[in-house]
């Protein structure tokens, strides 16, 4: 997919160039581009570093604990296969928790623990269940209370309002979360109708 | 109603800071070494993205500096106006459940074109930080406990993410007053 994407990127310029006389732009640009992109990636790293070290702070403070108790029944509510003390719900909701506070790559290593618990309760090994697609929703949807990440790279480009994007990620993340969990809900009632009937 | 956004915009990255530091020593963090020790992961993930940064830049001015990039804002123009969204970030909404690497950049290349706070610097920061890589996710969380048949997960996915963009051009337009209630 991504191979798709890239290449049509540079077939789609390149072709266009013969047509626009633009090609030696084009030339220009694929340098240009290449020395722009290391250029960015240097760039990032105070912006990056810095957050982290705040985020790291966080949650040693035990943001992640105080947020899943908080989110506890909510957790029971999208995930009403799961037994409430199941270790599977505690991996659930730090997940959830770190995916809040927008600590991606605590986020990861907190989902797997989740899919390899919701695996013990899984009936057949090779099909994901209801919770494990619940799961894969909410975290594709990713509410999301502080992107880290953008505040970031807004700092970076001189933005005046770094932390303007946390209003409108939250209301944009939230509706996406909320289409999500619905379409998870939609889907599996029909699935279960048609495996009904099969 | 939008000057109270900016004051809160503009006090709240050092409240945040604040919060976080006093937060942490009532809690007994050693906070200097903590701070540390998160901040030195920056290298790393600066470092990692290079490649990523370098492919997609390469591409993207390619596509930029043929025409391309204008030829398809025109095509795209009639649908994308019906939508509301702005045919600037059409391939960044393409590219974002494909690769969070990949929609980051082109976030970045919108910012050096048209700024941070733009309004298009604005759609493309709440498009990358209010969806996540649902290929990649779904890769790699099915991949690790071995679960070959996703069910309606990958449809789900991907169904939110285009609600994501909406839901994205919506929320910009809210704070930037374009809306009114």
């Amino acid at each position: 997919m991504i191979d798709f994407i890239w290449l049509t990127l540079f077939l789609s310029g390149i072709v266009t160039a013969m047509f626009t006389g633009q090609m030696s732009h084009v030339a220009n640009a694929i340098l240009k581009g290449a020395e722009s992109g290391v250029q960015l990636s240097i760039g990032l790293i105070s912006a990056i570093a810095l957050w982290l070290g705040l985020m790291k702070i966080a949650e040693q403070a035990g943001a992640v604990g105080w947020l899943s108790a908080r989110l506890r029944p909510v957790a029971r509510f999208l995930f009403p296969s799961v037994p409430p003390d199941h270790p599977a719900m505690g991996a659930i909701l730090a997940n959830m928790s770190a995916n809040l506070l927008g600590i991606g790559n605590a986020a990861t290593p907190l989902g797997l623990q989740a899919m390899r618990e919701l695996q013990t309760l899984n009936p057949d090994k090779e099909t994901a269940s209801d919770a494990m697609c619940t799961l894969l929703a909410v975290n594709t949807a990713s509410i999301t209370l502080i992107p880290t990440t953008v505040i970031a790279m807004r700092m970076q480009y001189h933005s005046a309002h770094p932390t303007a994007v946390v209003g409108t990620t939250l209301i944009a993340s939230a509706i996406g979360t909320v289409a999500a969990i619905a379409l998870d809900r939609m889907y599996r009632a029909v699935d279960r109708r048609r495996r009904g009937r099969a | 109603m939008q000057q109270a956004i900016s004051a809160i915009s503009e006090w709240m990255l050092p409240l945040l800071v604040g919060v976080i530091l006093l937060h942490g020593i009532v809690k007994r963090v050693p906070i200097y070494s903590a701070f540390v020790d998160g901040a030195k992961g920056g290298f790393g993930t600066a470092v990692r993205l290079i490649p990523h940064l370098i492919a997609m830049v390469v591409a993207v001015s390619v596509f930029r500096a043929s025409g391309a990039m204008d030829l398809l804002v025109k095509c795209l123009h009639p649908v994308l106006n019906w939508l509301h969204i702005p045919a600037e970030v059409a391939p960044m909404g393409i590219l974002r459940p494909i690769s969070g690497q990949g929609s980051l950049a082109m976030m970045i290349d919108i910012f050096q074109k048209h700024g941070p706070d733009s309004w298009l610097g604005m759609l493309a920061s709440t498009m990358q930080a209010s969806s996540d890589t649902t290929l990649y996710i779904l890769t790699v969380y099915f991949g690790s406990v071995g679960i070959s048949r996703f069910r309606y997960a990958l449809k789900v996915g991907l169904l939110s993410d285009f609600i994501s963009v909406l839901a994205s051009v919506f929320a910009v337009s809210l704070f930037s007053g374009m809306i009114h209630f």
